[in-house]
């Protein structure tokens, strides 16, 4: 006889025993401390705030170790802290030119102001396994090295401090009039919150880019991938890619001034593409624009691209590719989003299903197939 | 529970989405958008029915969840346990004595009562969603009451198989207005929110959209004249409690072609069992 199936209180409960235990791992290997994870996972730590939306190194590295090292159920469980979390005021817009800078590099000029610096990066490195690393530590501390310039500053006068503020190279372009300037809005409307409004079509550029700056890394990657192989090709080139720390300001209404609240890493991505001109407009480059938390400089790209493409409109190119359509690009990056959706096809779904039998079996049955007959 | 909110939710989220609950009982069927939260829970296991919840539940309310019909499937012992915790509420599995039920995929076999809430959890609003992908030109659509492609689906499909191949979230008229998802309900259960008595309050979470069909309001699922709209019949009676009028799930039994079918309103089962 068939008794129909209870306990799924407790049966949540083991799982969730469980799941400790597997987080755990083996008790003889010693448990991972936040400090190591913000330190040696920092990467990980930069992709769990950017997408997270919450600049917290800690609370990002309490998030991956929760979530045993998954980072997408990392970015859920701070997204998901965030929210709860009062907005107080929104701070005086980051000033980038005022970046204290670890990298930063041009693809459109041998040297810029300020000169190139490659700082922490991976794009030299030979992707062969260090079995070094695989030893225990106690190997001396590395020799430190001060990442300089790669070459001689270009203006003379900056050799003292060559990575603090340099100038923007777009700024160099836009001051000869060869790229389009930059445009703060017409009226003076408070900046979109995509965590407080629902998205409504057109989204603006702002609404926009914060999307982007959320979604998932992958997704935007891939559209971006996209563009470059033809599916709303803009032409890019890298006028700059930064890294580094920018202060964070606040300008309270009773205090009439803006102060320093903290520091924040960011990763800045300025695309120059393809221009556009007409007969009463001299011809311009154009601007797709990148900004992430920490050292996530494959997002910051791809998201400069990815913005470049969701200006079709504005800028009179048809929208006809997936990265140039803002609804399937805004409405489907967002991991959380996506990963619950995808997901909750596990849940029980009996009911639907048995509909569909019941409507198949008629249809079939009306079709004139013999139904096989079933034992009661 | 302590650190939270009474519900989880801010009373600041609550009133932003009683505000677009108000808006949506007034425009019976119509998808208001609503600033969504992240909740604690997955999208697409009911962050929009868990948020409708939080912001119209009181102390002294009693909470019926069910899954599937059932009270006792993991997700609705969730999300239970969720507001027990959150809120300390009463919670029951007796359709008649909770003042609000949340509900995934099923109406109650219970006559639902005036005074009471149904709370419907929502994948996706849109019901011309697979007609048109684009949320830009299905709103337009709504507006200029422009409904005919999906009398031409229900068309199409009545000339290729001689039924309407949709057997749940089966499109319905609401106040002879707006196109709307009755969420994955079999449309075994459309017939339910013609003109109940109970309030039915409709949140997607994921897709940041809220409607309603207000107490004795018209509900038509869509037909033709000569192709009237029917519901799900099994030559079966629910081997647990013998009922004929309930919804029936399938239980495969052994790896014979065995199969049994017992009601998927567990407590409309149980009930009928213990006479109470």
């Amino acid at each position: 006889m068939y008794v129909a199936v209870k306990g799924g209180e407790q049966a949540i409960e083991a799982a969730h025993v469980q799941l400790a235990e597997e987080r755990r791992g083996d008790r003889a290997v010693p448990e991972l401390t936040l400090a190591q994870i913000e330190q040696q996972l920092g990467l990980a730590v930069d992709r769990v705030m950017t997408e997270g939306s919450l600049y917290d190194r800690e609370l990002a590295a309490l998030a991956i170790k929760q979530a045993r090292g998954d980072l997408v159920e990392a970015i859920f469980l701070l997204r998901a802290y965030r929210t709860t979390l009062a907005r107080f005021g929104a701070s005086v817009p980051v000033d980038t030119t005022r970046m204290t800078v670890r990298r930063r590099v041009s693809a459109t000029f041998k040297d810029v102001p300020g000169g190139q610096i490659l700082g922490p990066t991976f794009d030299y490195t030979h992707r062969l396994l260090d079995f070094s690393l695989a030893a225990p530590e106690g190997e001396p501390a590395p020799r430190h090295v001060a990442s300089g310039p790669m070459s001689a500053p270009a203006s003379p006068g900056s050799d003292d401090q060559p990575m603090s503020a340099p100038p923007r190279v777009v700024d160099v372009l836009d001051r000869e009039g060869l790229i389009e300037p930059e445009r703060p809005d017409e009226d003076s409307r408070a900046v979109g919150d995509i965590t407080r409004e629902p998205l409504v079509f057109p989204a603006a550029r702002d609404v926009r880019l914060q999307s982007l700056g959320r979604a998932d890394e992958g997704f935007v990657l891939a559209l971006g991938y996209a563009t470059q192989r033809g599916y709303g090709r803009n032409h890019p080139f890298a006028a700059e890619i930064r890294l580094g720390a920018v202060e964070l300001e606040l300008a309270p209404e009773e205090l009439g001034f803006a102060i320093t609240i903290g520091e924040l890493t960011v990763t800045e991505c300025q695309m120059v593409n393809q221009f556009t001109g007409s007969a009463t407009a001299p011809a311009q480059f154009t601007r797709g624009y990148g900004l992430t938390f920490g050292h996530t400089e494959r997002k910051a790209m791809a998201m400069a691209l990815v913005d470049r493409a969701l200006r079709a409109r504005e800028l009179g190119e048809a929208p006809l590719t997936p990265p140039q359509d803002e609804e399937f690009v805004l409405y489907h990056g967002d991991n959380v989003e996506a990963s619950g959706f995808v997901q909750h096809l596990k849940l029980p779904h009996h009911v639907d299903f048995q509909s569909e039998l019941v409507l198949l079996r008629t249809l079939r049955a009306e079709a004139g197939v013999a139904p096989v007959v079933t034992s009661p | 529970m302590s650190g939270y909110n009474f519900a989880f939710l801010d009373e600041h989220t609550k009133r932003m989405i009683r505000r677009a609950l108000l808006k949506a009982v007034a425009i019976p069927g119509y998808q208001v958008p609503f600033g969504s939260r992240e909740m604690p829970l997955s999208y697409g296991w009911g962050t929009g029915g868990v948020q409708v919840t939080a912001s119209i539940i009181g102390p002294d309310d009693v909470l019926k969840v069910i899954d599937q019909g059932a009270d006792d499937t993991t997700n609705a012992v969730s999300i239970r346990h969720f507001f027990r915790r959150t809120a300390g509420v009463r919670t029951t599995t007796r359709a008649d004595e909770a003042t609000i039920i949340q509900t995934r995929h099923r109406v109650p076999e219970t006559r639902l009562a005036e005074g009471q809430i149904v709370v419907f959890q929502v994948p996706i609003p849109e019901p011309l969603r697979w007609l048109e992908p684009r949320e830009t030109e299905t709103r337009t659509m709504h507006a200029l009451e422009e409904y005919g492609v999906m009398h031409l689906r229900l068309y199409e499909d009545i000339t290729r198989h001689g039924h309407v191949e949709t057997s749940y979230d089966y499109p319905v008229r609401v106040n002879g207005r707006y196109l709307m998802r009755p969420s994955p309900i079999p449309k075994f259960d459309n017939p339910k929110l013609d003109h109940s008595p109970a309030l039915l309050l409709f949140g997607a979470g994921r897709e940041k959209r809220i409607y309603a069909v207000p107490p004795y309001t018209s509900v038509r699922s869509l037909d033709f004249e000569d192709y009237p709209f029917t519901i799900e019949r099994w030559d079966h009676a629910c081997a647990l409690c013998g009922a004929r009028d309930a919804f029936l799930d399938e239980i495969v039994v052994d790896d014979k072609g065995g199969r049994m079918f017992v009601c998927s309103d567990t407590d409309y089962c149980e009930r009928r069992r213990s006479g109470t």
